[in-house]
């Protein structure tokens, strides 16, 4: 049989188109055909050693799900994934494939690689769509109490992978709605929240039970924790937002990214004056950063009506540390990249608010200890910048709170918890960490692995 | 969901409320706050604990009813629930023998600092309290200050009760009620606290006050709380909110808490309420 033609590029994916998309706050990728899927699953090669699989932070079976694709078989497709990955909807949307399994894809050798990203949303929208989702056996209750801070992907996933060992798992969360930064950080137009919702509905179907409004630290401590549970696991995040630390930075109208997309997504603030929360809408809005955060700030700013948006990035389009997907889709939008510029200093009104930043203009320099270029300033070429709205997303670190209320608890310079890298064990017996509060801000697969790996360990450790 | 066990008026526009949270008596202190939404659509208020009974599992605080939430607030009744209500939340007040303390509320803070005063009471200090408002009518709480306060005393601006006039008389009375306060505390209005603090620089005694700025998750996560103490930028939720009044650019302080005050006028002429404003 003669090989067929490799088709040397991935099915695009159906969007909104821009000028309509920056009006409404509706998902813009808007998913995979049956057609475009079986086309793209077409293009895989099903290779005997899958580079894709080695790529992936989870090792989900990708040529496998892929295959199942093929045979029209999705609720086997989608019981592959989920055998590695309990939150293939949101994964498939927000994943930096290009870092991952794409990029390692034999076919991004010679063409691009397959877009197993958009094949895993497309799975998991299949199954939502079909209404049967599909619950594994539970294990019978072992009687075994756990305690998990946090509903981030980090704190659902332990908790989904020990309710289903029969343990007795509560999560506690701190805000009003749980799914952590999927909630309250990233955007509806990436990723709906009915789509997080239905993750968490989930969770809560294999008997997890969550206590809302519930700080620990403060409503309770791991300390009382540890009297009433076998095992905490502390899924915190890195809740706690950078400031340039220039000057002017009180100044109303600057705020962090945290702040701006709080309002936005956990609030609603852009139902305001439906929802109470309100929004301010500027006319020119300045994003510090060049990560997913900035991105997503800068996009929402696009939707809330601002007439300019501009990313303000110290270094070059090629450093920018963002999903390529949105960097593409705020280019597209009309968001305009300031590469090589740092903001040094916010200048306001009498009445305390933001009207100009004074900017200083970068070239690349030899490479930092993360090998990158580093940016250096040019002389004297301090400029203005006319704004109306400053954001501030260049990066956040773990919450204080748990480790200043929870004694003997190991904690890094950047107040990041320490935790065993293959266990997720903290210095305190019977508590765990995984996510960003150990990590730092990283990624939500990166979360879920080291979640996966904690489970496992508060398994063995408590069935010893 | 969280039951309101109580709403009642106390004084014109100010309110008590009592609601259900047992989690939250389980670790409250003097100081702390808590945050609550109103219904679904709400937005997340900070509001003082201003009492708490552990065996009922209750919290008390008083409201000041300004704009749309605490609108919506105060239209609740027993029996009633809200959605959320979280806490405690920020530092507790710091709580040691000092000597004597001066304890001085208004408005809502007649309702948050009477843990305070309370609390320095049981550990040991001479506790004098004053009540501030602009009339009689206004001043609450008397009866529960009396028996934790060695004097009250009431300062209105309308001279309707106690002394007549504005903070700026604390030195005047300070001489002739014979105090000398190793420690002031104040809680209430922005313009209560800063003005106080003005006065007591002067007279050198150290000024703790409550800051109430404009708040969303109360638990360090957003940062719209910031103020600047001593030339450091804080978080009031998190790193407050008692801080030193010697020590708060207050300038700055008033021009963030107006950050939006045009959009909040924005509900209140939709909803046709007629709270003022
Ligand atoms: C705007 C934005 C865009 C992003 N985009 C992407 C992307 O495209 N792709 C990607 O892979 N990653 C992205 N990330 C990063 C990703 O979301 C995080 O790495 C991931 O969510 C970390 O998961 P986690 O469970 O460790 O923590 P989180 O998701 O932060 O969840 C932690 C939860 O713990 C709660 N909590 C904190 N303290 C307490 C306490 N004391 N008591 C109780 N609860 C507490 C918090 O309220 C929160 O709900 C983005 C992040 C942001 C902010
Ligand atoms: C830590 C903390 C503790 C607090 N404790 C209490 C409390 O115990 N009781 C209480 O009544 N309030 C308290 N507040 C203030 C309270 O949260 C606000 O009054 C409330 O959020 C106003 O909501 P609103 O929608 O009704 O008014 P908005 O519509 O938000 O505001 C209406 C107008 O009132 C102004 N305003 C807002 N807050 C205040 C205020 N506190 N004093 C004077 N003017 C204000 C606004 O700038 C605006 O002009 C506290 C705030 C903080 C941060
Ligand atoms: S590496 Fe690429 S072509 Fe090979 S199995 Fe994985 S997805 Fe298919
Ligand atoms: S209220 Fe958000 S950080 Fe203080």
């Amino acid at each position: 049989m003669p090989a067929k033609p490799i088709d040397p590029k991935k099915r695009p994916m159906p969007k909104q188109e821009p000028f309509e998309r920056i009006r409404n706050f509706d998902e813009v990728a808007l998913g995979y055909t049956l057609d475009l899927a079986h086309e793209e699953a077409s293009r895989c090669l099903a290779c005997k050693k899958p580079r894709c699989v080695e790529g992936c932070p989870v090792g989900i079976d990708i040529p496998a799900f892929i295959q199942c694709m093929l045979e029209a078989d999705f609720s086997g497709g989608i019981k592959k994934i989920k055998e590695k990955n309990a939150l293939a909807a949101v994964c498939g949307r927000v994943c930096p494939q290009e870092e991952q399994c794409e990029k390692v894809c034999v076919l991004g050798n010679k063409h691009e690689p397959i877009a197993i990203g958009r094949l895993e949303r497309f799975l998991a929208d299949w199954e939502a769509a079909s209404g049967a989702i599909e619950k594994p056996d539970i294990g019978p209750p072992n009687g075994r109490r756990v305690a998990i801070v946090g509903s981030g992907p980090a704190g659902i996933t332990v908790a989904s992978d020990l309710a289903l060992l029969g343990y007795d798992v509560t999560i506690f969360e701190a805000l009003h709605e749980a799914g952590g930064v999927l909630t309250y950080g990233i955007p509806e137009f990436r990723l709906p929240k009915a789509v997080v919702r239905r993750e968490v509905e989930y969770v809560k179907s294999l008997g997890v039970k969550l206590h809302l409004d519930f700080i620990v630290g403060k409503t309770r401590t791991v300390d009382a924790f540890q009297k009433e549970y076998d095992a905490i696991f502390i899924g915190a995040g890195a809740g706690l937002p950078w400031f340039m630390e220039i000057p002017g930075e009180n100044l109303n109208g600057v705020f962090s990214a945290n702040e701006y997309l709080t309002r936005c997504n956990l609030m609603k603030g852009f139902l305001f004056p439906a929802y109470n929360t309100p929004l301010k809408r500027a006319s020119h809005v300045a994003v510090f950063g060049g990560g997913n955060v900035a991105m997503d700030a800068a996009r929402t700013a696009l939707r809330l009506g601002a007439d300019e948006v501009h990313i303000v990035y110290r270094r070059s389009r090629s450093e920018l540390p963002a999903r390529l997907e949105e960097v593409e889709n705020a280019e597209e939008e009309g968001v305009i990249f300031d590469y090589l510029t740092l903001p040094t200093k916010l200048i306001g009104n009498e009445r305390g608010w933001l009207t100009e930043i004074e900017c200083l203009r970068m070239e690349l320099g030899e490479p930092d200890e993360s090998g990158r270029r580093r940016p250096v300033p040019v002389k004297g070429s301090e400029f203005l910048m006319k704004v109306d709205a400053a954001v501030c997303a260049i990066g956040n670190s773990p919450n204080p709170l748990i480790a200043m209320t929870t004694p003997g608890l190991s904690v890094g310079k950047k107040g990041n918890v320490v935790a065993d890298e293959e266990t997720g064990q903290t210095s305190r017996e019977r508590v765990w960490a995984g996510g960003d509060v150990v990590t730092g801000a990283a990624t939500v697969i990166s979360a879920m692995g080291a979640a996966r790996k904690a489970a496992r360990s508060i398994h063995e450790t408590l069935s010893k | 969901m969280y039951r309101i066990v109580e709403r009642r008026m106390i004084v014109p526009n100010l309110h008590e409320f009592t609601v259900e949270a047992p989690q939250v008596t389980m670790a409250v202190r003097p100081g702390n706050f808590v945050i609550l939404r109103a219904d679904e659509t709400g937005e997340r208020v900070p509001l003082s604990v201003a009492d708490w009974d552990p065996e009922a599992g209750t919290v008390t605080s008083v409201f000041l009813q300004v704009g749309g939430s605490t609108a919506k607030l105060a239209r609740l009744k027993a029996g009633d629930s809200i959605p959320t209500y979280a806490g405690p939340l920020g530092k507790e007040a710091e709580i040691s023998n000092f000597g004597t303390v001066l304890c001085i509320g208004g408005c809502y803070g007649i309702g948050s600092i009477y843990p305070v005063a309370r609390a320095l009471h049981e550990a040991g200090n001479t506790v004098y309290t004053l009540l501030e408002g602009r009339s009689r009518y206004l001043l609450y709480w008397q009866e529960k200050f009396r028996p934790i306060s060695t004097r009250v005393i009431e300062l209105t601006r309308d001279g309707s009760a106690g002394y007549k006039g504005h903070i700026s008389r604390l030195p005047e009375i300070l001489t002739l009620e014979k105090i000398k306060p190793d420690r002031i505390i104040v809680n209430g209005c922005t313009f209560l606290m800063m003005r106080t603090s003005g006065v007591t620089r002067e007279l050198g005694v150290k000024t703790i006050v409550n800051m109430n700025p404009i708040m969303i998750d109360g638990t360090g996560m957003c940062g719209v709380c910031r103020l600047t103490v001593a030339g450091k930028t804080k978080f009031a939720c998190v790193d407050g909110p008692d801080f030193d009044g010697h020590e708060v650019d207050w300038e700055e302080f008033l021009k963030r808490r107006e950050t939006y005050n045009v959009e909040e006028v924005q509900p209140l002429r939709r909803s046709g309420c007629a709270s003022h404003y």
